[in-house]
């Protein structure tokens, strides 16, 4: 389980997060959702540590995790896997060596037992025959399952997704949702994902988080969030035209 | 007024940054072994691939200086032997290192730069940190590492190959007897010429891969800033290297 408390984010004069508390379960897909510019990334990176917050904590399990130094860190970092928005797959390595490379860095594991280990997480996510083959011979799509494959090679209790369906087809994207609830349900992790697409908020947002303007402004799941009240969060749910046709019948229907 | 106090502060500020990497960069490595691949990988960046660019460079230089010093000394009063002794002693003190270190921060700095930036601004710096790993050592240690052990041999390297350059030009125009020639390169040797080109193409090797890796670490945005950072790795490196070609040579040959 991760705990946020109060978190505070202020670039020069301007607060980008505010004053943020939330609880991201184990087991399940904890969604962070909001318009471009309203500080998911911000809040997913100040969780991770990539950005020191201004205020507040960030607890994983019972360690406070902003009150420690980077040799400390460590420990916990080990235990995270990140997939980022453009993958950020090392562009010198294969793709075998891109997701063998944790295993080299943190295990003693035999050669035999990395390459088993890997080609069990490329089969995870479906990528095979691509061993040998550079990040910029892949699609997209592939790079996405590339970085999840090197993100749960360690075997993490924790998985955080920076808008894992960013440039990606709806057929890719929900592949790739589909792939990161299943592997939150398979190693019992605790996943926040970071997305700006309903598709996503609606097939795998077991709890979701509604940032606007750098405060939460909803907190739920997705079986409520087409109810509620909040105009900010309809706004954003229904901005498709399709959408504002659904919620005007819904509403009609309603009356 | 500002404008000078402003410049001072942007001045110190990177200062302080630059020392604020370095001592992450000399942290204790996490995994020898990958650190020593990365080494390996690094020596063949920065070495071996710059060694047709040192070559082809020294062998003309050579031979252009020995030609114009044979084609400006002509007096009775000036012994021909002088001008092997110019080819040796200016490829020995001053071209192999200095100039050698300004083509390598144009063609390694650039390099350094450009890909650590576009590590920066990809991400792929924020994964190494995410995983634990202590992204500036991993990174740049190795790069300067590599850039000490392989910047003296390419100094060496240029030296030979420019004296050859200016051999073969003697021997190909005549502009001097080759016997007059080959007496020059013998004649009044200083060994110490060699330690003192060796030292400061050890300096060298230094600024060029550390400032061009600050330069790339610290790049914020785009690829446009990806660029920037690389122009600035190259001009900051040279002004560092003619800098402290000065010092150096004042504290060694003084």
């Amino acid at each position: 389980m991760i705990r946020v408390e109060h978190l505070t984010k202020v670039f020069d004069d301007k607060i980008v997060l505010e004053d943020i508390s939330c609880t991201f379960e184990k087991g399940k897909t904890n969604l962070i959702i909001g318009q471009s510019g309203s500080g998911k990334t911000v809040l997913l990176k100040s969780i991770v540590g990539l950005i020191q917050p201004t205020k507040g904590d960030v607890y994983f399990g019972e360690v406070n995790f902003t009150k420690l130094n980077f040799i400390q860190k460590k420990d916990i970092r080990k235990k995270i896997g990140m997939l980022f928005q453009g993958a950020a797959l090392f562009d010198s390595a294969t793709v075998e060596e891109n997701v063998m490379f944790p295993l080299h860095m943190f295990t003693t594991m035999s050669d035999e037992e990395k390459i088993e280990r890997t080609n069990f997480c490329l089969e995870r996510v479906n990528v095979t025959s691509a061993n040998n083959l550079y990040p910029s011979e892949i699609s997209g799509g592939m790079k996405k399952r590339v970085a999840l494959a090197r993100a749960i090679v360690l075997n993490p209790e924790y998985l955080f997704c920076d808008e894992p369906n960013s440039g990606l087809d709806p057929q890719t994207s929900i592949l790739i949702d589909e792939l990161i609830q299943d592997i939150t349900k398979e190693f019992n992790t605790t996943t926040i994902v970071n997305t700006h697409d309903m598709n996503s908020v609606m097939g795998i947002g077991e709890k979701v988080m509604f940032i606007h303007n750098g405060r939460k402004a909803w907190e739920g799941d997705n079986k409520d969030i087409l109810y509620s009240d909040n105009e900010e969060l309809n706004q954003f749910v229904f901005a498709n035209q399709m959408a504002q046709e659904l919620r005007k019948a819904r509403a009609g229907r309603n009356t | 007024m500002p404008y000078i106090s402003g410049n001072m502060n942007n001045l110190l500020y990177h200062f302080g940054n630059y020392f604020i990497l370095m001592t992450k960069v000399f942290a204790k490595p996490e995994k020898k072994r990958i650190y020593y691949h990365q080494f390996l990988q690094e020596l063949n960046n920065i070495g071996v691939s710059s060694l047709g660019i040192v070559l082809i460079i020294s062998l003309f230089m050579g031979s252009v200086v020995t030609l114009q010093t044979a084609y400006n000394t002509e007096s009775p009063f000036l012994p021909k032997y002088l001008i092997g002794l110019g080819c040796r002693d200016s490829m020995i003190l001053e071209f192999s290192s200095t100039m050698i270190a300004l083509i390598m921060a144009g063609k390694v700095g650039s390099n350094i730069a450009s890909e650590l930036g576009t590590m920066r601004i990809t991400e792929q710096i924020d994964a190494l940190e995410i995983m634990g790993i202590n992204s500036a050592s991993f990174l740049i240690l190795p790069k300067i590492i590599a850039s000490l052990f392989f910047f003296p041999l390419l100094t060496l390297i240029s030296i030979i190959t420019g004296i050859f350059g200016g051999w073969l030009s003697v021997v190909f125009t005549g502009v001097i007897p080759v016997p007059d020639f080959n007496y020059g390169l013998q004649y009044a040797f200083n060994p110490f010429f060699v330690t003192y080109t060796l030292i400061k193409s050890l300096f060298f090797a230094y600024i060029i891969s550390s400032v061009s890796s600050y330069y790339g670490y610290t790049v914020e945005g785009g690829a446009l800033e990806v660029g920037r950072a690389s122009t600035k790795a190259v001009v900051y490196s040279s002004i560092n290297v003619l800098l402290f070609n000065v010092i150096l040579t004042q504290l060694l040959l003084s």
